[in-house]
């Protein structure tokens, strides 16, 4: 159904459509969201099986060298001519036994209990006490991680080795030349473009995004909390015990409290946020626009200068002339009022103020961002709608916000997502206060999931809970997202420019 | 009959003359509070009234006196100089990855994506107690560089905007590039990005801004050494509790001189904003 045919249905016929397509449509969207994860395990494990399939054939069908390159790696492309690429695959190999010797394998091997044993003294033979390291619980779970990660790279590029190897064998026996380090090298800048071109981000992203993503990932399976903090004493895992205790509402100041109140105030702030700046930056940007209005750009330069102060600043600001003192409050003692204290009064109070404050924040950029797809919604509609004597008011709740959720309905719900992750908006104005109910644990009234997950680990150090609570948190934003993304248009016809 | 509907549309157009003025008025009128007690020379932190009653340059000037506590000229330089190293790594890596996933074709290229989606979506801070040991392990805490690979490690996961620019240029030019010889690296640097100025132009400008907005990061990696703050973290130590009655006008004029340069650049990049995000941002 296109726009024009549910424009035209009546609003009884309207709501029936819409009802049944939700309806008839979500089985269908959970199904293929859950069949794409399906999959994705399913390529990763068939990929694997295939890979070990293949590694076992080659060696039995490759020939002495080729099985020699199973064990020293880049034997095969030596004896073969490519010398090059030879050296390299042994550089690899080596590098790899020297780090795990080195230093792998002795975290690796303190991987399953984290550290047993404190920094201690002890009285040596000649009766004098000495110092004995201990361990460290959380460097033993860093480097154990970092030298998985290794392990799991080294193994890629092993299983290419070989590959590699019977490849060589077999050109070699058709008769044909291997190519020279040069050719392959030449290669990367066109059949293999792509290596070339992901490998450094994708190595730089590994090491300072995966690496402490794992960790963290980890953390929340172990009672690393402010009890535990290393060196002076160790942590282990605990399964799920963290996540028991997210859960877990019991009377008092609790865990499980604080985050069933964060989460209905997070979502009751991410629905405000998302639609309050979607309507006034819409309303705005049609007023910016309208044919006869004149000095455009003045008046598109007066709300979109906001967005160029950086946001820190411009937060910053506000704070300040929101206090009990500042200069709002002098202007509303200018009118006869009694001073308000935005921040510190009730939860209300300070919650209004700060989607207030996040409007003023966020409504230049939608205008920026939707005046472009506004211009594209077809003029006949509107004049139409006009010769039957529709008003300003009701073109725009018939005609555009229609249009415009029909349109961008992805768009939304990424800016949905990016509100429940709004930390700069809630830590710079109120951080979190006011502070009036005592069960909050380690959080105030305006606190979002993510200011608290940040307040636990900088100031309580309960770095497991905060762990839990980020993967929470992702786990629906990820859901989201995904299912938005999958079934948008963008994500469906990738190809149609190609 | 016609004489009213023109009067009904000059009314209607007033109104939205007056709404728009208003509104304006609301929006910029924070920001003209921020210029103008920059400048004023009386009272500490809060005046009780609207328009300073004295101006001097003495705010401005005490930002650049070395006092001991807060040396802002360095950071100032420090902001610029990670800026533009993390601005050059982020952009490359962002037009790489962008333009990979766009135009190359190769096996696992749809898996690339997703977990570079997926990976994007968990809550950036979760990360940063790990990064803070990762970066000590590598004796890199309380320097420049540190900052540097922070802001620019994990930009190449910010692929989404640019690479829906890239879907936009029509795929005949690579072939016809192809027909006549050319590799896929002189078709990228040769044929598409001389075409895609307004998305590099909106990528180096997030990516130049970005360090000049963060204060998180700065102080989880800095901790107490002030001489390697960056300017949002100076500022925001101004008016902690301890300084804010003595630093609060300065907090202002340096408030001032960090935005000047950041909004003439994005006025002037403004039409390249929107270009580059409505052609790759939302296509529906």
């Amino acid at each position: 159904m296109t726009f024009i045919e549910y424009r035209s249905l009546t609003p009884a016929q309207r709501v029936k459509y819409k009802v049944t397509e939700f309806f008839s449509l979500l089985p269908g969207r959970l199904k293929v969201f859950f069949a794409a994860i399906g999959k994705f395990f399913k390529n990763i494990g068939i990929a694997f099986v295939e890979g070990l399939k293949g590694y076992g054939k080659r060696f039995a069908a490759g020939d002495m060298s080729t099985k020699l390159s199973y064990l020293v790696m880049g034997f095969g492309n030596f004896t073969r001519g490519q010398v090059g690429k030879g050296i390299a695959f042994l550089a690899v190999e080596i590098a790899y036994i020297l780090f795990m010797w080195n230093f792998g394998l002795y975290y690796l091997n303190k991987f399953d209990t984290l550290g047993t044993q404190l920094a201690h003294q002890e009285m040596g033979a000649n009766g004098r006490p000495y110092m004995v390291p201990g361990d460290n619980s959380m460097l033993i779970l860093l480097y154990g991680t970092l030298a998985i990660l290794i392990t799991i790279v080294f193994v890629a590029i092993y299983v290419a080795n070989t590959k590699s190897a019977y490849e060589a064998e077999l050109n070699h026996k058709a008769g044909k030349k291997n190519l020279t380090l040069k050719e392959e090298l030449a290669d990367f800048l066109d059949g293999k473009y792509h290596v070339t071109l992901l490998s450094i981000p994708v190595l730089l992203i590994s090491v300072f995004t995966i690496l402490p993503l794992v960790f963290m990932i980890l953390i929340a399976f172990t009672n690393y909390d402010r009890g535990h903090v290393p060196p002076g004493n160790l942590f282990t895992w605990v399964g799920l015990q963290t996540f028991r205790d997210v859960f877990k509402v019991s009377e008092g100041a609790s865990k499980g409290y604080t985050f069933v109140e964060l989460t209905k105030w997070t979502i009751v702030w991410a629905i405000f946020a998302t639609f309050s700046n979607y309507i006034v930056g819409m309303v705005l940007a049609l007023m910016i626009n309208k044919k006869s209005i004149k000095f455009k750009a003045l008046w598109r330069t007066l709300f979109v200068i906001t967005i160029a102060v950086p946001q820190f600043v411009s937060l910053l600001l506000m704070r300040q002339i929101l206090q009990v003192d500042g200069p709002l409050n002098v202007i509303l003692g200018y009118l006869g009022h009694e001073p308000i204290n935005f921040f510190n009064s009730t939860p209300l109070v300070a919650r209004t103020a700060v989607i207030v404050v996040n409007m003023w924040v966020g409504v230049p950029y939608t205008i920026l961002q939707t005046s472009g797809i506004l211009m594209n919604i077809p003029e006949d509609l509107y004049e139409s709608a006009r010769i039957d004597g529709a008003t300003p008011v009701v073109q725009f709740f018939q005609i555009t916000l229609p249009y415009m959720l029909f349109v961008t309905t992805p768009y939304l719900i990424q800016t949905f997502v990016g509100n429940i992750n709004n930390f700069n908006v809630i830590y710079l104005l109120t951080n979190g206060g006011p502070n009036k109910d005592a069960n909050l644990y380690q959080a105030g009234q305006t606190d979002l999931l993510v200011t608290w997950l940040f307040k636990l680990t900088m100031d309580s150090n309960d770095y497991n809970t905060a762990a839990a609570v980020g993967i929470l948190v992702f786990i629906v934003c990820a859901t989201l997202s995904l299912i938005t993304f999958n079934l948008s248009k963008s994500s469906r016809n990738e190809e149609e420019f190609s | 009959m016609i004489k009213s509907y023109k009067l009904q549309r000059t009314i209607a157009d007033v109104v939205i003359y007056v709404i728009l003025a208003v509104l304006g008025i609301i929006w910029v009128s924070p920001l003209v509070w921020l210029l103008l007690h920059s400048f004023r020379a009386e009272g500490g932190v809060t005046v009780p009234y609207v328009f300073p009653k004295q101006f001097t340059l003495d705010n401005y000037k005490a930002l650049f006196q070395k006092n001991g506590v807060f040396d802002y000229p360095r950071w100032f330089l420090n902001t610029f100089v990670v800026a533009v190293f993390s601005c050059i790594i982020s952009t490359l890596s962002i037009l790489m990855v962008s333009y990979t996933f766009s135009r190359l074709r190769f096996k696992s290229r749809k898996m690339f994506i997703n977990i570079g989606m997926v990976l994007g979506m968990f809550p950036g801070f979760m990360t940063m107690i790990a990064l803070y040991y990762l970066l000590k392990a590598m004796n890199l805490t309380q320097t420049l560089p540190a900052l540097v690979i922070c802001y620019s490690a994990g930009s190449g996961l910010g692929f989404a905007i640019s690479k829906g620019f890239f879907d936009t240029i029509p795929r005949a030019l690579d072939e016809a590039a192809t027909i006549d010889g050319a590799t896929k690296n002189q078709i990228f640097w040769q044929i598409i990005l001389p075409m895609s100025k307004p998305i590099l132009v909106y990528t180096v400008l997030t990516s130049f801004i970005g360090p000049w907005c963060d204060f998180i990061l700065v102080r989880i990696i800095m901790g107490d050494k002030r001489d390697n703050y960056t300017v949002a973290m100076g500022l925001q130590k101004m008016i902690d509790k301890e300084y804010t009655q003595v630093y609060f006008k300065q907090f202002l004029s340096g408030s001032v001189l960090v935005a000047i340069p950041i909004t003439i650049l994005f006025l002037r990049m403004q039409n390249y904003y929107v270009e580059g995000v409505t052609a790759g941002g939302v296509k529906g």
